[in-house]
């Protein structure tokens, strides 16, 4: 009888799954989930994903270097909410093994050389502060100066509170660094993912020369709760999805995350991204480059298997810990 | 001693609060004057021009032509109304796309005839509905302040009220950005920053003093340039003389940019925003490219 039970039990209770989806609970093992690029391979739910994973998936092995490593958060306003922005951060960084809620660098996308920004959503809610908005200046600067298209990944809660106005400004300051993209005639391409919203959807991400996201992500300046808040009335269905804002006529496409990366590769192809010496010889004279981001190039550049060795740095400047102790974050927020 | 110093600090930490509260209190008063009331103050002739050529007129931001010193002017602003009728028409001063895309439409009217802007920013944020958001709001936003950092007409922004978010950013990125003495500028609402922060939105003062959304603080932070005298109690005690101080700082202004070469000015406005942040990096020598020079690591 006992043994029965025994059996039973086994049968029906199979091993922990590594892997749940966060929409229809099924398990999954580990290595099916990330074979599967973290698309539930049940529903086709598309996990949220680490901006280091997004690399991995969209930039070609080993093509990535990263940037601006060392530019680190401060708190201008001494912001204490029910807890200091510090420890806020400090919290993310050890949660993430991030330094901010952005990586940014030099890639390769299918074979097409470009600058590449990949924002976070773990880190803070993927939100933007100075930090964010001063790399992606510096990507857009980059871009405009080297002839290379700029691909950034969006997803984001909006602005960084704790950095008060600063963070509004960034909004302004993201929509300026476009200009100086479109002034050298460089593409932009951005790639809108789970949730974008606030701030960053109403600055730089939408104002790209092309605007895709990826299925069911949510794209909306206001969040929902606080749109039903305001109008008291019940959200239509879909509101703000990715397919929702692509039949409105906000998107150019809703891309499957295994299609990402050839269609960023067409798209840079034939906007003349990744093109001939003498085009961009063309867009690298009618940038407005100083020179001094071509030496930060050269000075700055570090592989992404280097950077997962480095020590993150919290905001008092002290090393907290290698990376290696921080919690792994093998699967997606 | 160290009892009396905690005291001391604690009471002071209790009327940064008030006073920054207060601030917000005044700024959202029911009395203090519109952009309507500036316009009627300052612009001679004023000529309303209404509609974004798409879909519709958007009567929270109201814009025009008209003289400002014999000089013709576009002006463009956000309305919010003082009767319950007038804020039901005006939506309260929140906008939406058609809103942003007539002020679109309006700078480049300003860019084509050679017209200095002016903007008046006095919204709690751009529209939060389900129409707003599917119009494409946050693109509107986006490019609104995408055109406005196009622009080689020199553009002057005034905070007269309310500067709530990227509704209110939307409108104010200028070559010289005013404030009045009693208005806000900030991300978020002291209210809506409490219920994610505090998660109580009764905790808004507290929000209201961590945010600094006061016009001396956000020069303190470099992100004005100039903060606007208002009457003793606030602008809403005497309109005339809080009209005629803004019209003196915005007439200030234009003599400065009338300086610079258009293409200059273009480049300079780009500059200054991309100059605000604060940040660190020992890499490159520890350079804090700030506006602040002390911050507490």
């Amino acid at each position: 009888m006992n043994v029965t039970v025994e059996i039973e039990r086994r049968d029906s209770r199979p091993a922990k799954p590594e892997w749940i989806c966060p929409s229809c609970k099924d398990g999954a093992k580990l290595a099916d989930v990330r074979g599967s690029l973290f698309v539930c391979p049940y529903c086709g739910f598309h996990a949220r994903l680490t901006a280091n994973e997004r690399i991995r998936q969209l930039a070609d092995p080993e093509s990535f270097h990263e940037l601006w490593v060392t530019v680190r958060t401060l708190d201008p306003l001494t912001f204490t909410d029910l807890e200091a922005y510090p420890d806020r951060v400090r919290e993310a960084q050890a949660k993430t093994g991030l330094a901010e809620a952005i990586i940014t660098g030099t890639a390769k996308i299918d074979g097409n050389d470009c600058v590449l920004a990949v924002m976070d959503f773990g880190f803070l809610g993927g939100s933007m502060g100075s930090v964010v908005g001063e790399k992606l200046w510096r990507s857009a600067e980059l871009a405009a100066e080297q002839g290379l298209p700029l691909v950034a990944v969006c997803s984001s809660g909006g602005a960084r509170m704790q950095e008060g106005i600063l963070s509004l400004m960034q909004m302004a300051k993201t929509s300026c660094a476009v200009d100086i993209i479109n002034e050298s005639g460089t593409p932009f391409v951005a790639i809108l993912v789970d949730p974008c919203t606030g701030g960053v959807v109403a600055s730089f991400a939408t104002l790209a020369d092309i605007c895709i996201a990826e299925p069911g992500a949510l794209l909306s300046f206001s969040g929902p709760r606080v749109i039903a808040e305001t109008t008291r009335e019940p959200l239509p269905k879909g509101f703000g999805s990715a397919e929702r804002n692509l039949e409105l006529g906000h998107l150019d496409a809703v891309v499957p995350r295994k299609d990402l990366k050839v269609k960023v590769g067409n798209y840079l192809r034939l906007l003349g991204g990744g093109d001939t010496p003498e085009r961009r010889e063309t867009r690298r004279a009618r940038g407005r480059g100083k020179g001094r981001l071509a030496q930060a190039t050269a000075d700055g550049a570090r592989t992404l298997a280097s950077l997962a060795r480095r020590p993150f740095v919290g905001g008092d400047g002290q090393a907290t810990g290698p990376a290696e102790e921080a919690p792994a974050r093998e699967t997606p927020a | 001693m160290d009892r009396l110093q905690g005291r001391l600090k604690r009471l002071q930490h209790e009327r940064r609060r008030r006073d920054a509260w207060l601030t917000v209190e005044i700024a959202r008063h029911k009395e203090r004057p519109r952009t309507r009331d500036y316009i009627a103050h300052l612009i001679e002739g004023f000529e309303e021009l209404k509609g974004d050529r798409l879909r519709a007129d958007d009567p929270a931001i109201v814009g025009g032509l008209g003289w400002l010193g014999g000089r013709a002017v576009m002006v463009v602003g956000h309305q919010k109304g003082r009767t319950l009728d007038e804020q039901t028409v005006h939506n309260f001063g929140m906008a939406r796309p058609e809103g942003y895309r007539k002020a679109q439409r309006l700078f480049s009217l300003a860019e084509r005839h050679h017209l200095p802007v002016l903007t008046f920013v006095d919204t709690p944020g751009a529209y939060p509905g389900v129409a707003a958001e599917e119009g494409g709001q946050a693109r509107a936003i986006a490019e609104t302040m995408l055109k406005m950092a196009r622009l080689t007409v020199p553009v002057v922004a005034t905070v007269i009220g309310e500067g709530g978010s990227g509704g209110a950013l939307a409108l104010a990125v200028a070559d010289r950005v005013l404030m009045q003495e009693n208005a806000t500028y900030s991300v978020i609402s002291p209210e809506g920053c409490a219920a994610i922060l505090w998660r109580d939105a009764a905790f808004a003062p507290q929000a209201a003093e961590a945010l600094r959304p006061t016009a001396s603080q956000l020069y303190e932070l470099g992100v004005i340039e100039k903060v606007v005298e208002e009457p003793r109690g606030g602008a809403h005690h005497h309109p005339e003389v809080a009209a005629a101080k803004v019209g003196e700082a915005i007439r200030a202004a234009l003599v400065e940019l009338d300086q610079i070469e258009p293409e200059e000015r273009r480049q300079q406005r780009r500059e200054r925003f991309r100059k605000l942040g604060v940040w660190t990096e020992p890499d490159a020598g520890g350079t804090v490219l700030s506006a602040i020079p002390d911050l507490r690591p």
